[in-house]
């Protein structure tokens, strides 16, 4: 079953890309698949390619991959209740990293994981260092994966979903805390969301997934400016904070169809209320084209 | 015309268990008073942990509360009990959060829906029964060949009309809805917030609705009550409160609302919370305030006459 057809992203340093889409639209899994992550769990590739520098992930070999993960690219999930194991402190967490990626001797180690805290503006770092996941509140582990995320200081971070299990006023900070980290050391960071909050907010360049497939992207203004896919258009329209209060809110007609049932043509053609006969073709991702702004429609600009 | 009265609700949870001794009682919610009229909204705003979802299960009287009332049409209702309650419970239903969780996986749907009737309605034959449901699943937007099907053959939208469906079977005046759609996909919240409205309208039914997510609240809710720390800090009309904020702690959460275009950037200067945690004696926001004076470790943390519990009240904006 293919989950995820013709995805092409591209990450530049000191650059935020925000791949946005509902649940089940293969944004995580492509998230995941940079990193070659769940080969295990059964995820094959069937065509393509991932390259860092201009050299193939599929190329170099498993020792060379390791340095890559964590070292070159990094990772954030989303769930910062499950993503730390509870039986090990946060230092001995946080020292494994270190000691996978960088070539420090234990007290170095140390110094560095507390420094790391102080980073992500947790102050009483060396006492967190010796305290269990259990003790710290969802905000703080979050902070202690962006810590571990940063350990041996990577040029790309790929962040899931990291703020979606937070309360709102802890969401903000870990915002301006990863938009901070990202302009210093100037990261290029692949936010994974489902939230165009968190897209206005944070990114420069957006791309929105739909079933499976990249249906539009391009810079973060002409995306809230002039969306161009049908789907993009509903999505933005049918969020509560543009609406009016009391009014009904727009809704998509009908329901993202699963892996496997896709259409041979374009995977919004059975929702779009501007689907034509030759929607029923397979589209190009750059059907349309303004510039760098790219979206996979026939019939952008065209009205019901 | 006033449906459900809540007074003064207090409730703490105690250390049980071989903490006991060690352990402190854990004040949930403090002097907490609400009032739902008959076809309105109220929500009930706060972070995780503020006690919005236990002043919910104690109006509903799922939890006995330690002290306050709590009125129905009127009537008293605290100490309700037996055959009395579960009338009671015929008026009042609520709607979980998660879809995945609150159905029973190896009961079919039409099962799921009809066990209210089987407690309020036992009049009814089994016909009537897959009648009333196949009827009130057709409100909820989901036609009845599902009738005969189990959850996981639903998407997680379909399921939270289900659940709707199962509370509105046993036609209550009161929905208490406790983040009906903080699981569910942007477009798909938006599909199940038209469908409370419209049901809302037509059943002429208050909700209790409770959220941590205010873009949400500030569409559907007619009045909002904040709660931090197991108290209301700030209750009014949802216009003023979401226009004028008097309590910096809602002042706060609004500011931390994210943005809905990129050319509000650095637009304003968010008033955030300056540090954690809460304060167990005086006003509780206290290590979060930054507008806080000495005289606010000795406030009682009672509302004042414009709803707001704060000695220093933010200035009116225009």
């Amino acid at each position: 079953m293919n989950a995820v057809a013709g995805v092409s992203l591209k990450l530049e340093p000191g650059r935020v890309l925000g791949l946005v889409g509902e649940s089940g639209c293969g944004k995580s899994l492509t998230a995941q698949s940079i990193l070659r992550l769940g080969e295990y769990q059964g995820v094959e590739k069937s065509s393509g390619d991932i390259r860092l520098d201009d050299k193939s992930l599929f190329e170099i070999s498993d020792k060379a991959l390791r340095t890559v993960r964590g070292g070159r690219i990094a990772m954030v999930f989303q769930e910062p209740m499950t993503a730390l194991n509870p039986v090990f402190s946060i230092g001995s967490q946080i020292a494994e990293v270190i000691s996978l990626h960088l070539n420090l001797d234990r007290q170095q180690a140390c110094q560095r994981a507390s420094d790391l805290l102080r980073d992500v503006g947790m102050q009483d770092a060396e006492q967190i260092l010796k305290q269990y996941p259990d003790a710290l509140s969802g905000g703080m582990r979050q902070r202690v994966l962006i810590a571990m995320a940063m350990a041996a200081d990577p040029d790309y971070i790929i962040a899931d979903e990291p703020t979606t299990a937070l309360d709102v006023s802890v969401q903000k900070r870990i915002i301006s805390l990863l938009l901070d980290l990202q302009k210093k050391r100037n990261l290029g960071l692949l936010l994974v969301t489902h939230d165009f909050g968190l897209v206005a907010e944070m990114c420069d360049d957006v791309a929105v997934m739909y079933a499976g497939q990249i249906v539009e992207s391009g810079p973060v203004m002409d995306i809230f400016n002039r969306p161009a896919h049908p789907y993009t258009k509903a999505l933005m329209g049918c969020r509560p904070e543009v609406s009016t209060a009391g009014k009904a809110l727009p809704v998509i007609s009908g329901q993202v169809p699963p892996p496997g049932h896709w259409p041979a043509g374009c995977h919004f053609a059975q929702r779009c209320p501007l689907a034509k006969d030759n929607c029923s073709a397979p589209v190009a991702a750059d059907a349309w084209q303004d510039g760098e702004h790219i979206s996979r429609c026939l019939h952008v600009g065209e009205s019901v | 015309m006033s449906m459900l009265k809540v007074n003064g609700l207090n409730k703490a949870f105690s250390a049980g268990g071989m903490f006991k001794a060690i352990g402190k009682d854990k004040r949930a919610v403090i002097d907490t008073s609400f009032d739902l009229m008959a076809g309105e909204t109220l929500a009930i705003v706060g972070e995780s942990g503020s006690g919005k979802s236990t002043t919910a299960r104690l109006a509903m009287r799922l939890l006995p509360s330690d002290s306050g009332s709590i009125s129905w049409a009127g009537e008293d209702v605290t100490t309700l009990s037996g055959r009395g309650l579960r009338n009671l419970r015929s008026h009042i239903q609520m709607v979980f959060q998660d879809p995945y969780a609150s159905l029973n996986p190896r009961m079919k749907i039409w099962e799921s829906v009809a066990e209210g009737l089987r407690v309020h309605r036992p009049d009814l034959s089994k016909q009537q029964r897959r009648e009333k449901v196949a009827e009130t699943l057709q409100q909820c937007g989901l036609d009845d060949s599902g009738m005969d099907r189990y959850p996981h053959q639903f998407s997680g939208g379909q399921r939270q009309r289900i659940g709707i469906a199962r509370a509105l079977i046993v036609e209550p005046k009161v929905l208490v809805l406790d983040e009906p759609v903080s699981a569910l996909d942007v477009s798909v919240q938006a599909q199940v917030l038209n469908l409370l409205k419209d049901i809302q309208q037509s059943r002429n039914l208050a909700y209790l609705f409770i959220s941590h997510d205010l873009s949400v609240v500030s569409h559907i809710a007619d009045r909002v009550s904040v709660m931090f720390a197991g108290r209301v800090v700030e209750q009014g009309r949802a216009a003023d409160i979401f226009e004028n904020p008097a309590h910096p702690y809602t002042r706060a959460l609004l500011d931390a609302r994210p943005i809905s275009h990129p050319n509000e950037r650095g637009k304003s200067e968010p008033v955030l919370a300056i540090g954690e945690g809460m304060s167990d004696s005086g006003c509780a926001y206290q290590p979060r305030c930054p507008f806080k004076k000495d005289s606010c470790a000795d406030f009682d943390g009672a509302l004042n006459a414009q709803g707001c519990a704060c000695l220093y009240p933010l200035p009116h904006q225009q």
